[in-house]
C-alpha cells in the first residue's frame, strides 16, 4: 500500500519578538493559522483535523493547552492532537501531520507550532527541583559547548567560524520580515567581541528568546494537483530519538542525526545531497551547529563542515547550499515553533514564495530539527515537482 | 485501511508509587509487553508514548523515560503529550501509512506529589478561569448539578454506577478502590464538591502502561487471538463551560459516529469516565444500551492513573476479549473538564 502524496499549500507566521504582548496566545496561534490558511485559499470548514505541536507546558504556565486553544484553533467538533519531542517538537508535528495525510485518515490538516515565553520564564521552567536526578542548571548552551569544542578539536576548525555563521544568519534574517532579530547595523566584529557565555559561544552566537506561531496546511495529491497556487510535496519524513547517553555515543554527529538523515534522503531519491538540495533550513540555536550538522547531514566530510562556513557556500548570496535563509533559529526561536518554522521556509523556498529570502531556483529543500541532548530528530524533505 | 490489532499488553496502578520513579517503574511494563509477543524494542518500526510533564513536574520528562525503551541503536519515535491513547491513535496512524508493520506504545502518570483536583486547574483557560484557581472536582460538582436537574439521571442512579463499579473491580487486581458499598452506604456519604460523594469521583492512582500494535498478518504471526481495532476517532468540544451543554458529550457523539459504534452489537464498554456523572453521559452519547456491560474492570472509579486511563481501557478491552470474555467492545479515552475531549475505538476479536 503507498502512502499518500501529501502538498503543503499554505504557511503561516506571526512576526517573532521577545514580547507579543498585543495578543493571547489564543490570538498568537490565530494569527499564524489566518495566514496559512489564507495562503492555501481555505477556511475553517476546509480542516479535517489539527496537530499542535509546543515546547514544555511549564514555558507559559498551561497544561495541555490544546484544550484551552481547541475554539481557537477552529476545532471544536473536530480532532486534535499535541505533540511533544523536545526541541524537534515543531518538525516531528509537521510529520505527525503528514502521516494524518499520508495514511488517508484525513485530507486536509491544519498542523501549528508555537510558543509565548514572555508569559512565563524559561529558565525557571527548566530548573524545577527533582527528587531523583540531579539538576545541570547549566542552560542548553553550557550543555552543548563541550560538544562544540569537540567537534572544534576534532576538525582544526578556525576559532571564529562561529562567529561567521551567526553574521550571515542574522545578515539573511534582515531579508526575512518576521524575524525576531533585525540589527541592520550588526559588524562581524562586533559578533566577535560580544561577550563569551560558554566558551566558544558567545552572545552574539546564540539564539533569542521569542513569541511566536507558525502554521501550515497539508493536504492530499487530488487537492494539491487541484490547488490554485503554490505547491509544495513532501518528498521524505523522518523521525530518530536515541539515548542521550551511552558507551560510545558520538555527541559531535549522533547515530540518530545520521539514521534519520540517511532515512530522509532515502525516501526522496536523493543520492548526491549537496547537489540535489536547493536549500537547508536547519536548527542551529548556537552558531558552531551548522559546520557540525553540515557533515552529520551528508553535504561535507567529516571534518570539513567549516570550510563551506569559511568559503560562503551557506550564505544566500552566492552559495551553492544555502542554509537558513530566514535568519534561522539564530534569529528567531519561538522554541516549540523553530522546528516548524525551519520545515514552513524549506516549503516556502521550494513554493517560491520566501520573498527577498528567496533563493533562485530552488526546487529542492531539507527541513531539519533536533531536541533533547541532540538526541531527537526530525527531518523534510519539500520539492517543487511531484 | 489496513487492518491493525493490539497483540500484548502490561498495566501497573497503584494507589502510590513513591520510591520508584516513572523510568523504573515503567521498564518491567516495557520488557512484559514487549517479551508476551518475543518482540525486542529493535524490532519495533514505531515507537510512541504519552504523559504530561506537569505531573511529572519536570520540563521535557519524557527525555528520561524513552531511555527505559532501550533506544540504542536510535528508533523512530514520538511523543504525544496527552493520554497514552493518542499516543496509540499517532501509532495507528503511522501503522495505516503502510511503511511499518509493529508500534509499541507506552504511557504513564504519577498524581500523588501533589493534588491532581489542584494541578488541573493550571489546564483551563489561563487568562480568565484559571487564575480563580477552580479545581477539579468543583467543576465536575457544577456539571453534575446541571446534570442532576436535567432530569436525565437520579442521584440514586450516580450511587448505583459507583456501587457497579466497586462490584466489578473486586476481580481487577489492578483497582485501587474495589471494596465494597452499597447504593444506600454511598448516598450516605458526606459531599466532596456537592452534588458529587466521595465514590462519584476517580480513585487516584500511580502507574502505567505499555502495548504492542500490529498489522494484519504480523498480528497473526505475534499472538493467537489479535484484537482489532475496527474504528477509532477523536474529537474536542469547546473549552469554554458555559459555551456548550455539559449534560451531553456532543465531541464523544461525533467520534462514536465515526468509529461505527452502532454498527453492530457490543458486549462490553470500557469508558475512561472519571466521575459517575461522566459515565451517565457517555453511555447515552455513545447509544450503548441496557445489554452493554459497562465497565467491567471498575474504570476509573476504580483506578485512575491519569495520562494512561485511557490507555488503559484499551488493553482491559484487548485482555478481556483475548481471552475470550467478549468479541466486541467500545473503548473511550477523555481529556480536559468535563468531557471536553473524547476518543471512541471499537474493538473485535479475531
Amino acid at each position: 500500500m503507498s502512502k499518500e502524496r501529501t502538498a503543503v499549500v499554505g504557511v503561516g507566521q506571526t512576526k517573532y519578538a521577545s514580547t507579543r504582548g498585543d495578543v493571547s496566545m489564543a490570538g498568537l496561534l490565530r494569527e499564524a493559522a489566518y495566514r496559512a490558511l489564507e495562503m492555501a485559499g481555505m477556511t475553517w470548514d476546509d480542516i479535517d483535523a489539527v496537530v499542535m505541536g509546543k515546547a514544555p507546558d511549564f514555558f507559559e504556565g498551561v497544561m495541555m493547552p490544546e484544550i484551552y486553544l481547541a475554539e481557537a484553533l477552529g476545532c471544536v467538533g473536530k480532532p486534535i492532537m499535541r505533540v511533544h519531542t523536545a526541541g524537534s517538537v515543531g518538525g516531528s508535528t509537521a510529520n505527525v501531520a503528514a502521516s494524518m495525510v499520508q495514511s488517508r485518515v484525513h485530507e486536509t490538516v491544519l498542523t501549528i507550532a508555537w510558543e509565548k515565553q514572555s508569559e512565563s520564564n524559561a529558565m525557571w521552567a527548566l530548573s524545577l527541583p527533582q527528587p531523583f536526578t540531579t539538576s545541570v542548571n547549566a542552560g542548553a548552551g553550557g550543555y552543548f559547548s563541550p560538544i562544540m569544542r569537540r567537534y572544534m578539536a576534532m576538525s582544526n576548525a578556525p576559532e571564529l567560524i562561529g562567529c561567521m555563521v551567526a553574521f550571515k544568519d542574522r545578515q539573511h534574517a534582515l531579508a526575512n520580515p518576521y524575524a525576531h532579530l533585525h540589527q541592520h547595523d550588526l559588524t562581524f566584529d562586533q559578533v566577535v567581541e560580544s561577550p563569551m557565555l560558554w566558551d566558544p559561544i558567545r552572545y552574539s552566537e546564540t539564539c533569542p528568546s521569542s513569541d511566536g506561531a507558525c502554521a501550515m496546511i497539508l493536504t492530499d495529491e487530488a487537492r494539491g494537483d487541484a490547488h490554485d497556487g503554490p505547491v509544495a510535496w513532501i518528498k521524505g519524513t523522518a523521525m530518530r530519538s536515541e539515548s542521550n547517553s551511552y558507551g560510545g555515543r558520538n555527541m559531535v554527529s549522533p547515530a540518530a542525526s545520521e539514521e534519520c538523515a540517511n532515512d530522509v534522503f532515502a525516501q526522496a531519491g536523493i543520492h548526491d545531497r549537496r547537489k540535489e538540495i536547493d536549500a537547508v533550513e536547519m536548527y542551529v540555536p548556537f552558531s558552531w551547529y551548522e559546520p557540525m550538522w553540515l557533515e552529520s547531514l551528508g553535504f561535507a566530510e567529516k571534518g570539513e563542515g567549516w570550510r563551506m562556513v569559511e568559503d560562503g557556500s551557506t550564505a544566500r548570496e552566492g552559495g551553492d547550499l544555502p542554509v537558513n535563509c530566514s535568519g534561522g533559529v539564530l534569529s528567531s526561536n519561538a522554541i516549540g515553533a523553530s522546528g516548524m518554522i525551519r520545515f514552513a521556509e524549506a516549503a516556502l523556498q521550494v513554493m517560491g514564495q520566501a520573498g527577498d529570502r528567496q533563493v533562485d531556483g530552488c526546487r529542492t529543500a531539507l527541513g531539519h530539527a533536533y531536541g533533547g541532548g541532540a538526541q531527537y530528530f526530525a527531518m523534510w524533505i519539500v520539492a517543487s515537482d511531484k | 485501511m489496513r487492518e491493525i490489532a493490539i497483540v500484548s499488553f502490561a498495566q501497573r496502578q497503584e494507589p502510590a508509587i513513591t520510591s520508584e520513579s516513572e523510568v523504573e517503574f515503567m521498564v518491567p511494563l516495557m520488557q512484559q509487553a514487549k517479551e508476551a509477543v518475543g518482540l525486542r524494542q529493535q524490532d519495533m518500526g514505531f515507537t510512541c508514548s504519552g504523559s504530561s510533564d506537569f505531573l511529572a513536574g519536570q520540563a521535557f520528562s519524557f527525555v528520561m523515560t524513552i531511555d527505559g525503551t532501550g533506544p540504542v541503536p536510535p528508533i523512530s519515535e514520538s511523543h504525544v503529550e496527552q493520554d497514552g491513547a493518542w499516543a496509540l491513535y499517532e501509532a495507528w496512524v503511522k501503522l495505516q501509512c503502510g511503511d511499518v508493520d509493529t508500534a509499541f506504545v507506552y504511557s504513564y502518570g504519577k498524581s500523588s506529589p501533589g493534588s491532581l483536583r489542584d494541578v488541573l486547574a493550571t489546564q483551563m483557560d489561563p487568562y480568565y478561569v484559571a487564575p480563580l484557581w477552580p479545581d477539579a472536582f468543583s467543576i465536575e460538582g457544577l456539571a453534575a448539578r446541571m446534570l442532576l436537574e436535567s432530569g436525565k439521571v437520579s442521584e440514586r442512579q450516580l450511587a448505583e454506577i459507583a456501587s457497579r463499579s466497586r462490584e466489578h473491580a473486586s476481580s481487577n487486581p489492578h483497582a485501587v478502590r474495589n471494596t465494597p458499598k452499597s447504593v444506600e452506604e454511598i448516598l450516605a456519604e458526606e459531599f466532596v464538591a456537592d452534588p458529587l460523594r466521595p465514590s462519584d469521583i476517580p480513585a487516584s492512582a500511580d502507574g502505567g502502561c505499555a502495548m504492542v500494535l500490529a498489522a494484519g498478518d504480523r498480528a497473526r504471526e505475534l499472538c493467537d487471538r489479535p484484537v482489532w481495532i475496527r474504528g477509532i476517532d477523536h474529537r474536542i468540544d469547546s473549552h469554554t463551560l458555559g459555551a456548550r451543554d455539559l449534560t451531553d458529550a456532543m465531541s464523544a457523539r461525533i467520534a462514536a459516529e465515526k468509529a461505527g459504534v452502532g454498527r453492530d452489537k457490543i458486549d462490553f464498554a470500557e469508558l475512561h469516565a472519571p466521575f459517575t456523572t461522566s459515565e451517565a453521559v457517555l453511555t447515552e452519547a455513545l447509544g450503548l444500551g441496557d445489554d452493554v456491560t459497562i465497565n467491567p474492570s471498575g474504570g476509573p472509579l476504580a483506578a485512575h492513573t491519569m495520562m494512561a486511563a485511557g490507555h488503559i481501557r484499551f488493553g482491559e478491552a484487548f485482555e478481556r476479549i483475548a481471552r475470550g470474555d467478549g468479541d466486541r467492545a467500545v473503548v473511550h479515552a477523555t481529556a480536559g473538564p468535563v468531557l471536553q475531549q473524547n476518543m471512541v475505538a471499537v474493538l473485535e476479536g479475531e
